[in-house]
């Protein structure tokens, strides 16, 4: 006989716990069922799926964004131009997961083709946050941090490009990883920009996510990006962690940070020093580079990247007389106004006569920054700064282009760099989550995860015994 | 027109399909020549959201070899860029090449003792083919696209503008075909698309130095309209310049039809390709001891082979540039030559009767073997079969397969050597042509062929000739 869970028993589920049921109980579609039961619930004000399988077979539920592909399942990328396609072949991620007994229950609403931090940029329209429906859920990853946050699924996979999962995670009070670039395979992603995209978990738990990326992680013979490293990354879950050195980076009580930020950031300091961590504010000023380097360099790869949704293969196509006026019609339509706009910004940075300036310039900036970021991790185990500067703001309250750019400057760093970096929920300003950023050297995800879990685990006694 | 004062600057650009078994970045079937379209296809090679490229090693290995081949530079750091366009049979919209960092430069091709300088090799896909409902691409109802290219491995050979005539282009080409097929890395075969060529061409006034534009010849698809083309172009660009007009920098392509070149786009037209690093490959670091490595593999190559024809079979080298020139027949030609130990009768052989019946019946259908040659040289040494009779024995082995010694087993076309037999039908052709013999004897020694003709024409032509001539010597002259 299966045990059966009620739906608020679900809702708080771990990943690690519904594995354990799921070994227990293999021939029981309990878990998919509550969780069919709790999108239906929830989806009357969250949107946080474009797209719900009710036919998902047994196993654990997981949320998938809604731009890796699921064989069988419609991939939209939260677009008009793809509306209708359906994958043809899984994500390697996806066939790992299957291997492991997941069931994908539906595709998570994301900003259009993951270029957005608000899940507004969605042609399925904007992703709620389930701690205060008026206010965005973050993005792009909006609709898996909403989903894992609500209770709908055990855990999501999310992208990353320049803060993808760790914004939205820290939006929705979840936890957020994104590894090093080249430890997760991104065949099945629907590119966004090449050089910075990783998929990586959202979940309940700093051991969820190391849980995940056991199962998701690897050489993969179909990504020529990815590296071959047998990394466990739950070996020091639960272990207790040596005194680490800390960099608070001095940027992030900065102008531009929300007050209510810098109070929690500097708390957290303060909670580190607490367990014996030595914690140093250190300038790191070549942040300030990163938003106009990734903003070079991510719409340029967007620009070629998007070049195969055309109107010829698959997809949305608006028929015309003139092939010239069938790709216009087509991809004026079908994109956006956000992809079009970077789109536009590609093509532009890329164009000979500018390569140079922009582009070639960019790069160079991307190799200072990593390079600074290295020096910081010759003294320094970790450096921190908040995931967001600021908390999930009103849906519809944010419409110039570079306020929402500006919102990426500590979570794109590690994107140029292919660092390791994790976002977890530190408490709340005004009952809106806080998500504190922790980074780490290349590879080092393992001891990231260790000391995030040390971190967690802390925090959550320390709540416990206050209450 | 006077043409003396004009010199033609050509440079080439040259693609080459790559025999590799797979595609260049998927593991899709490379060999789709006369395949049903879109049936050598996957995610990867039809750009499904979400697929990635990985390089081929195999297209790598036969790149650098063709690069060593021609003498060049392979390149310690290499990597993949993006060219992008939207066309329909390029479907990531984008084709994955080198353009910073190419594999291999600053290498030559010796074409009849003119060097011509290679400046870059590199690799890249090809696209996919379109298919026209209509007769031309203008008034066609709609297209289809056949995605089966899309992904073969290319190299794309550039030559410095070392190309002083459009025959010399032609010869480049023809020895640039030779090579790959010695290197095995592609068929060489320009009527089947697996080598394309573009040209540049400009002309220059020697007396006043004054250099025309350049202009591009596209759709070039035989050896023999590379040089046509040229030759139009030179001619129409002298005109040009005769008339004081300027040469327009432009796209033209040769015409089959007019045989002439048509202008397909001008320079102001020309695409910014928007070209970056390709980040989905990381960059290639070369080491040095796979450059060894591959190395090695080159096989004897046509310049060396040519010159140990020379030296080792006694040819004249025009006529060991026949051979070499063509692998398969030098191939065969030493086989042969080990078998017969005869070069010099061999090549005689191979010159008249073999390439005879190669233009006349096809290669694929001439199925003689060097065990068949030695079986044929044996016969006529011991004297089995006359020269004639063999030419037919060879005729017939090379068509049907038949073993020479079988034909002539069948045939009875054995020599006749029975010296008794040929004095009793000398005997019988001096009775029966008594005027001819009284001529004879009265000192007109020029009709002894003619009774030499008749006894062969008696027996067919078997007989063995020293034995007639043996025989009527005694009969007519008593000696």
């Amino acid at each position: 006989m299966e045990r059966i869970i009620d739906k608020i028993e679900f809702k708080k589920l771990t990943l690690k716990d519904a594995m354990k049921y799921f070994e227990n109980y293999p021939d029981s579609d309990e878990l998919v069922q509550k969780s069919l039961d709790v999108i239906e619930e929830e989806e009357k004000v969250l949107n946080a799926f474009i797209s719900v399988n009710k036919q998902a077979c047994r196993g654990i539920p997981i949320g998938i964004k809604d731009n890796i592909n699921v064989k069988g399942l419609e991939t939209t990328c939260a677009s008009k131009i793809l509306k209708g396609f359906i994958a043809p072949y899984d994500a390697t991620v996806i066939k790992k997961l299957r291997s492991y007994n997941f069931s994908f229950v539906g595709k998570t609403n994301l900003d259009e083709f993951a270029m957005g931090a608000s899940t507004e940029y969605s042609a399925f329209g904007p992703t709620r946050n389930p701690h205060d429906t008026e206010r965005v859920a973050g993005g792009s990853s909006g609709g898996s941090a909403a989903a894992v946050a609500s209770g709908e699924v055990v855990a999501a996979l999310g992208s990353d490009t320049g803060g993808s999962i760790r914004q939205p995670a820290a939006f929705c009070g979840v936890v957020g990883f994104k590894p090093t670039y080249g430890l997760v395979s991104r065949y099945g992603l629907v590119a966004f920009a090449s050089s910075l995209d990783q998929i990586g978990p959202i979940t309940k738990t700093v051991e969820d996510s190391a849980i995940l990326m056991n199962i998701i992680a690897g050489k993969d013979e179909n990504d020529s990006t990815t590296v071959d490293r047998k990394i466990d990354f739950t070996q020091f879950i639960g272990k207790e962690m040596p005194k680490m050195k800390i960099a608070v980076a001095k940027q992030s009580f900065a102008e531009g940070v929300e007050e209510g930020i810098k109070i929690k950031t500097q708390e957290f300091t303060d909670f580190l020093r607490k367990f014996g961590h030595e914690v140093n504010v250190v300038d790191i000023d070549e942040i300030k580079y990163s938003i106009a380097t990734y903003y070079i360099i991510a719409p340029s790869e967007v620009s070629s990247n998007l070049s195969r949704f055309d109107g010829v293969k698959y997809g949305l196509r608006l028929s015309s007389d003139s092939l010239r006026e069938m790709y216009e019609k087509t991809r004026g339509y079908g994109f956006g106004e956000e992809v079009r706009r970077r789109i536009l910004i590609g093509t532009f940075t890329l164009s000979a006569a500018y390569y140079d300036a922009y582009f070639e310039k960019a790069q160079k900036v991307r190799r200072v920054i990593s390079k600074k970021l290295s020096e910081v991790f010759e003294k320094y185990d970790f450096i921190i700064t908040p995931t967001s500067p600021v908390v999930a703001f009103k849906i519809g309250s944010v419409s110039d282009p570079l306020v929402y750019y500006m919102m990426d400057i500590f979570t794109i760093p590690a994107n140029l760099a292919g660092i390791p970096a994790i976002s977890i929920p530190f408490g709340t300003v005004n009952s809106l989550p806080v998500g504190i950023q922790i980074m780490g050297p290349r590879f080092s995800d393992a001891k990231l995860l260790g000391f995030a879990d040390s971190i967690e685990k802390s925090y959550r006694l320390r709540v416990a015994s206050s209450e | 027109m006077d043409f003396s004062k004009y010199r033609p600057v050509i440079g080439l650009e040259i693609h080459v399909q790559l025999n590799t078994k797979t595609k260049a970045f998927c593991n899709c079937s490379a060999d789709v020549f006369e395949m049903e379209p879109n049936t050598s296809i996957c995610p990867v090679c039809t750009g499904q959201p979400g697929a990635l490229p990985v390089p081929s090693q195999e297209m790598y290995d036969l790149g650098v070899k063709l690069a060593l081949a021609l003498n060049c530079k392979i390149n310690e750091y290499t990597r993949f860029d993006r060219k992008n366009y939207f066309y329909p049979d390029l479907p990531k919209g984008y084709q994955i090449t080198q353009f910073f960092h190419p594999i291999a430069e600053h290498g030559y091709l010796d074409v009849n003792g003119k060097v011509v300088r290679i400046r870059r090799i590199h690799l890249e896909e090809d696209a996919g083919k379109l298919l026209h409902a209509g007769d031309n691409i203008t008034e066609a109802d709609y297209s289809l696209v056949d995605m089966n290219r899309c992904g073969i491995p290319l190299a794309e050979i550039v030559t410095e503008p070392d190309i002083e005539s459009p025959e010399q282009a032609r010869l480049f080409m023809e020895k640039l075909r030779t090579l790959l097929r010695y290197l095995d890395v592609s068929s060489g075969d320009m009527e089947k698309g697996a080598m394309r060529c573009d040209a540049n061409i400009s002309v220059v006034n020697v007396e006043t130095g004054k250099q025309s534009n350049k202009v591009e010849v596209k759709n070039m698809n035989s050896f023999k309209f590379v040089e046509k083309a040229l030759e139009y172009e030179f001619e129409r660009i002298i005109s040009l310049m005769e008339k004081g007009e300027e040469v327009e920098r432009e796209t033209r392509g040769w015409n089959l039809n007019t045989k002439s070149t048509v202008s397909m786009r001008s320079k102001e037209e020309a695409h910014d390709y928007r070209y970056f690093p390709e980040p989905d490959i990381p960059p290639i670091l070369v080491k040095k001891e796979y450059i060894e490595e591959i190395r090695k593999t080159l096989p004897e190559l046509p310049d060396e082979r040519l010159k140990r024809f020379v030296n080792e079979y006694n040819l004249s080298e025009k006529d060991a540039w026949v051979f070499v020139e063509d692998k398969e027949v030098a191939d065969f030609y030493e086989k042969v030559v080990s078998k017969t130990k005869d070069p010099k009768e061999t090549a005689n052989w191979f010159l008249t009767e073999l390439f005879r019946l190669y233009t006349e019946h096809g290669r694929e259908n001439i199925k003689i073997t060097e065990d068949d040659f030695a079986e044929l040289f044996e016969l006529i040494k011991s004297g089995v079969i006359s020269r004639n009779i063999a030419k037919a024995i060879f005729e017939e082995c090379a068509l049907t397969g038949k073993k020479p010694s079988i034909i002539v087993e069948e045939k009875g076309l054995k020599q006749v050597d029975d010296y008794a037999l040929i004095e009793e039908i000398a005997k019988k052709v001096i009775e029966n042509n008594p005027q001819q013999v009284e001529t004879f004897r009265k000192g007109k020694e020029g009709l002894f062929s003619f009774f030499v003709g008749q006894v062969m024409k008696e027996t067919k032509g078997k007989a063995n000739p020293k034995t007639v001539n043996e025989v009527l010597n005694k009969l007519l002259r008593g000696n």
